[in-house]
């Protein structure tokens, strides 16, 4: 899709996207000429259809993590996957970070059928970045510097 | 007010979805690289045997080739391709940063199933809400199906058995993910019934221009266990029907065995000698 500035004649660029909530889909774009800014709001079903793609609009910031739509879509045995890379092993540049008791209480939050891929993510993000524990907040961030709505 | 059209407006696409789309498809190409022929196993209806067949003929290929030989159960919803082949279904799969390893059934043949997702006895469900599922289901099944392929390490294969659902068009659902199908083989019981729902699919794999490697009869006759006479089960030749109305061969007539008595020496390897 693309969202052109009737007043610029300019194609406005893809700026931010959120899942505010009820299922809605947020996408910003932004006239790169004169600055105006629209918002797509894709209905729940219109997220749901373009979610079933496996792909993110606007692009990723991360890349797909291994059977990321089955496991995110299907509901399935809590046990069915377990990942090999949480240790030492995984993709993040630095040591293991560990989880406050907050963090780790929204991370029992998310169905075991995706947790193990969800807490790998946010460890590599702390890695990567040297950070040592992990926090609520830092899940917050973490989410908007990687496009992780939903998680 | 007029507009120009998408492709007048010459920026890239700020969705960035196009590109997404072909990099699953990358992904997917370059999995199976390292393997040699992708079958598609398929019938235009239920209860043809087509998942015993395909679990009976990845047996005997990884006798031929062992190791090296991989059954993906797209059948999502009615999946028992797995059993069949003896896999452990109440296992953990191991994600790595490469792929999901797939479970290993009978003669070491590589599986991935929904089988080994799901709770025993449960049906397939999506944890999105169960309104208006029409709308997306598809896709979704389509992504399932794509990531089993592309996100599986399936390694070096011979051949890679792909275990359709019943119906026309899941075959040509896989050709568009896997261009470089081998081809299709089709199941059909000997009934008239059987003969006309396997046409419709195989005209359908014809038109998206897919190769007909040929046609299995299943539970053609029944052998008698004592006596050793073979005596019609189903009314019907369809097997000889669809071979003269399509011009393909005829790879197997698989009779009903008494429970445990394998099938003639030599009759699945005729199936596998038809793969290119």
């Amino acid at each position: 899709m693309k969202f052109l500035c009737l007043e610029c004649d300019e194609q406005m660029q893809f700026a931010e996207r959120q899942q505010p909530g009820d299922g809605t889909f947020a996408a910003a774009f932004r006239c790169p000429r004169c600055g105006r800014s629209v918002a797509l709001l894709a209905n729940p079903m219109e997220t749901q259809l373009v979610g079933s793609l496996g792909v993110k609009i606007g692009g990723r910031t991360l890349d797909a993590q291994p059977m990321e739509t089955v496991r995110g879509a299907i509901r399935g045995r809590e046990n069915a996957f377990i990942d090999e890379g949480m240790g030492e092993g995984g993709r993040g540049k630095g040591p293991l970070p560990t989880w406050s008791p907050d963090a780790q209480e929204r991370l029992d939050r998310v169905p075991g059928f995706v947790r193990g891929m969800v807490k790998r993510i946010y460890a590599d993000y702390a890695r990567d970045r040297g950070i040592g524990s992990i926090t609520p907040e830092i899940m917050d961030r973490a989410r908007v510097d990687l496009g992780l709505e939903g998680m | 007010m007029s507009f120009r059209t998408y492709r007048d407006v010459a920026g890239a696409d700020g969705s960035g979805i196009a590109e997404q789309v072909g990099a699953q498809r990358a992904k997917v190409l370059q999995r199976l690289r390292s393997v040699r022929r992708v079958v598609a196993v398929m019938s235009g209806k239920g209860g043809v045997g087509k998942s015993y067949v395909t679990a009976e003929l990845a047996r005997a290929a990884a006798s031929r080739w062992p190791s090296r030989v991989g059954v993906l159960d797209a059948d999502l919803r009615s999946p028992t391709v797995a059993r069949l082949l003896e896999a452990t279904t109440g296992k953990a799969l191991v994600v790595a940063e490469q792929g999901v390893h797939p479970a290993i059934g009978a003669g070491g043949v590589r599986i991935m199933s929904t089988e080994f997702l799901l709770e025993s006895g449960r049906p397939l469900a999506w944890r999105e809400p169960d309104a208006e599922q029409f709308v997306w289901r598809g896709a979704l099944e389509a992504a399932v199906l794509r990531e089993f392929l592309g996100d599986v390490q399936w390694g070096d294969l011979e051949l890679l058995l792909v275990d359709l659902p019943p119906g026309a068009d899941g075959v040509a659902d896989l050709f568009t993910l896997v261009p470089q199908l081998t081809g299709a083989l089709a199941i059909t019981l000997p009934t008239e019934e059987s003969r006309r729902s396997v046409a419709r699919a195989l005209s359908a794999a014809r038109a998206a221009g897919i190769t007909l490697l040929g046609v299995i009869e299943n539970m053609a006759g029944y052998c008698c266990e004592d006596c050793g006479r073979s005596a019609a089960v189903f009314p019907g030749q369809a097997g000889a029907e669809l071979v003269a109305e399509f011009g393909i061969p005829l790879l197997a007539r698989i009779p009903l065995l008494p429970a445990g008595q394998p099938l003639a020496d030599g009759e699945w390897g005729r199936v596998l000698e038809a793969m290119p």
